[in-house]
């Protein structure tokens, strides 16, 4: 198998453009996830459940005729809406428990989207069709679909239009107060109720875009829900809170990690050797840190 | 003082365990024959769950309509108990305790997957009631010596090992490269396995051996190899999720390969959501409507599929079809066996051979149908891909169309 590198090189450059292509997806509903951590301290279980609802979104815009693409326009508004839905329903009464407490809710709500998803919309397994076609590179040897590329792209503009908004609008700076300091900013007159379900909401919208992108590129389902939440708890831990750039690269390169240990080490040690990486950062950073204690005493 | 406080324990533990499990219920109310089922109503299984349960129940109703079964010189009807087993084979384990225990029943209809029905045999065992079950392939369920289990259908090791056979004959008797991606579960493994077999048998080489994750649906990196290493036949099998993601994939990323084999694409509707790019798929299936075979209460495959498009406003997928072959089994040994027994019933089963709509029927000592052939079917689209049909094309007894082989590559279709 390691003679693969050798006997097609070409290859590795289609795995990591695939990597890639990944990575920015699960970067984007890594950001979503930062986001409403660091802003109300909850880690949402159910990220991928709000991932595979906006998928959906998109597959009976599919169904009725409009293109797929379009979901990524549509999804977000209806998903932004479910977000600040949820905030009101459940999430408001947990904001300021503990974690465990945030962390059970979630995963109470992930269960109930699952069972309400498959009996609204059966346990097919289902696609839509985006017909985009294939770009090919090198003389035919790495194929790019331009479903993904399309993706790739609709989540960059979607990450550069939210950093600019979170800098330079009324509400952006309000959330970003409130992640800073969420009694000052009560204190100095920012409503962080509204705040928190816009985040929630933002968050949602955000899942909505990646969901419609999955849509026309891989598969859904109502029970595939829990690699999407896993991939950005991932990034998170690994990119640290509010570091757009930091879960930008970090998501990529767990993308071409992936690929890469999946063409060469074989598809079973794909998710082992994600998650070996993952206890080696984890070390590292312990061990880091714990220099730096050290130091500091 | 302590001793004694066990031994009263132990004794009226046993006294309770013995007292329940003589119990005998009515497993024949009236007229009526009661089965038992626990189906996958809800969950992830929920729409093969429902397939199965409109085959068993179009299955009782033609039955009962056409006379019911006779058993010493009178007529009784089949009457079903279901149970929504959540796709859960814990959930499952109990409902056949239920099933049996509480309500009393005496003879058993399987669930819906490998998984669910493995989880039910040991119960079914141990009471000593018979199952005859319609969607359990995995070859592990007939390798444990059960007495009471029987599946109408071939076991999964047989699902696609024709299609090798079928490569090698297409290239002039010589063996042939073969590249799989499996996912890992009881079932995929076990068509693995049958792949393996046909390799050894033909000579032919595997280059590459890929084991998809359940979770994932991305195979990008398997088929970079596949374009790498150009096999002459591939194989998948995960489902449907394996089934959609894998079309998907090899058509964004033009693999060309000269037979694609596969399993799950009925399930998957393979044709319907990806339509020209699923053309020239090979896939196994238990059952296609266009097969032969003849039985008295469904006439023939085309006659079910019309009978059953009309009952449930879909056509029969195979899990359907072999579900109400299954209480065609049933009738069949309620009426050699002339006896409510349970032990005379299984022992009417396990002599069962007989031909219904869905095929042979003939019982192994594993208790698996070995009678009954896997067929493959190829999808074929017409010109511009909005209608895509599936036209069966091994083994060649009940061939409808010609295999076309090798597949025309991607530049060219």
């Amino acid at each position: 198998m390691d003679l693969l590198i050798f006997q097609a090189p070409i290859l590795m450059v289609q795995a990591s453009m695939d990597g890639i292509l990944l990575g920015i997806l699960f970067a984007l509903i890594a950001y979503g996830m930062a986001l409403q951590w660091g802003v109300m301290n909850i880690i949402n279980i159910a990220q991928g459940e709000l991932v595979i609802m906006g998928g959906y979104i998109a597959y009976f815009m599919y169904l009725s005729g409009i293109h797929p693409a379009f979901g990524v326009i549509v999804s977000p508004i209806i998903m932004y809406c479910v977000g600040w839905g949820m905030y009101k329903l459940v999430i408001n009464k947990v904001v300021d428990k503990d974690l465990f407490t945030s962390i059970l809710a979630t995963f109470g709500i992930s269960i109930l989207a699952q069972q309400l998803m498959n009996f609204a919309f059966g346990a097919d397994v289902v696609v839509a069709q985006s017909n985009f076609g294939t770009t090919m590179l090198f003389n035919n040897s790495v194929t790019l679909p331009n479903a993904k590329i399309f993706s790739g792209a609709v989540c960059v503009i979607s990450a550069i239009i939210l950093v600019i908004y979170m800098k330079k609008s009324k509400l952006g700076r309000a959330i970003r107060a409130t992640a800073q300091n969420a009694r000052a900013a009560k204190i100095l007159g920012v409503d962080t109720e509204k705040v928190y379900a816009a985040t929630f909401g933002i968050n949602a919208a955000l899942c909505g875009i990646a969901g419609a992108c999955i849509a026309i590129t891989f598969t859904l389902h109502p029970y595939t829900g829990l690699p999407y939440t896993v991939r950005s708890f991932m990034i998170v831990i690994i990119a640290g809170l509010g570091n757009l750039p930091a879960v930008a690269i970090s998501g990529m390169g767990l993308g071409v990690f992936e690929e890469w240990s999946d063409y060469l080490l074989g598809t079973e040690f794909r998710i082992a050797a994600v998650f070996s990486l993952l206890v080696i950062i984890l070390v590292y950073r312990r061990f880091k840190l714990a220099r730096k204690r050290e130091y500091l005493k | 003082m302590k001793i004694r406080n066990i031994i009263i324990t132990l004794i009226s533990a046993i006294t309770l365990l013995i007292s329940t499990s003589t119990i005998s219920f009515a497993k024949v109310v009236g007229d009526k024959i009661i089965l038992g089922a626990a189906v996958s109503l809800t969950g992830k299984y929920s729409s093969n769950g429902v397939h199965t349960q409109n085959g068993y129940n179009l299955a009782v109703e033609r039955i009962n309509s056409m006379g019911g079964v006779k058993v010493g010189g009178k007529t009784y009807k089949f009457d079903i108990i279901y149970y929504d087993d959540e796709s859960n084979s814990g959930r499952a384990a109990q409902l056949a305790e239920r099933l049996i225990q509480q309500d009393g029943v005496k003879y058993m209809l399987g669930p819906y997957s490998s998984g669910l029905t493995k989880a039910m045999a040991p119960v079914t065992e141990k009471y000593e009631v018979p199952m005859v079950e319609a969607n359990g392939a995995s070859r592990s369920l007939f390798t444990k010596g059960y007495k009471y289990l029987f599946a109408v259908l071939a076991p999964a090791n047989l699902y696609l090992d024709v299609a090798i056979d079928l490569a090698v004959e297409k290239n002039g008797g010589k063996p042939v490269t073969i590249a799989m991606a499996f996912e890992q579960d009881a079932f995929s493994q076990d068509v693995r396995l049958g792949i393996v077999e046909a390799a050894k048998r033909t000579g032919s080489k595997i280059i590459i051996d890929d084991k998809l994750p359940k979770e994932l649906n991305d195979m990008a990196a398997t088929l970079s190899k596949v374009k790498a290493t150009n096999p002459d036949v591939l194989v998948v099998s995960g489902h449907t999720k394996g089934a959609l993601t894998a079309i998907r994939q090899i058509s964004e990323m033009k693999v060309d390969v000269k037979m694609l084999a596969m399993t799950h694409c009925d399930a998957a509707k393979l044709s319907k959501q990806h339509g020209k790019a699923s053309e020239y798929a090979l896939c196994a299936s238990q059952w296609h409507k266009s097969l032969s075979y003849k039985d008295k209460f469904f006439g023939g495959g085309m006659k079910y599929d019309a009978d059953f498009t009309k009952a449930f406003g879909y056509a029969p997928p195979y899990q359907a079809a072999e579900s109400s072959a299954a209480l065609l089994v049933y009738k069949d040994a309620f009426e050699r066996a002339q006896s409510f027994d349970t032990k005379k019933v299984r022992d009417a089963l396990a002599a069962t051979d007989m031909q219904t709509f869905y095929g042979n029927i003939k019982f192994a000592e594993g208790g698996q149908n070995v009678s009954k052939p896997m067929v493959l079917f190829q999808v074929s689209c017409n010109d511009d891909g909005s209608k895509c049909e599936n036209k069966v094309v091994a083994p060649t007894k009940w061939a409808s169309a010609e295999l076309v082989h090798p597949i025309p590559s991607w530049s060219k279709r």
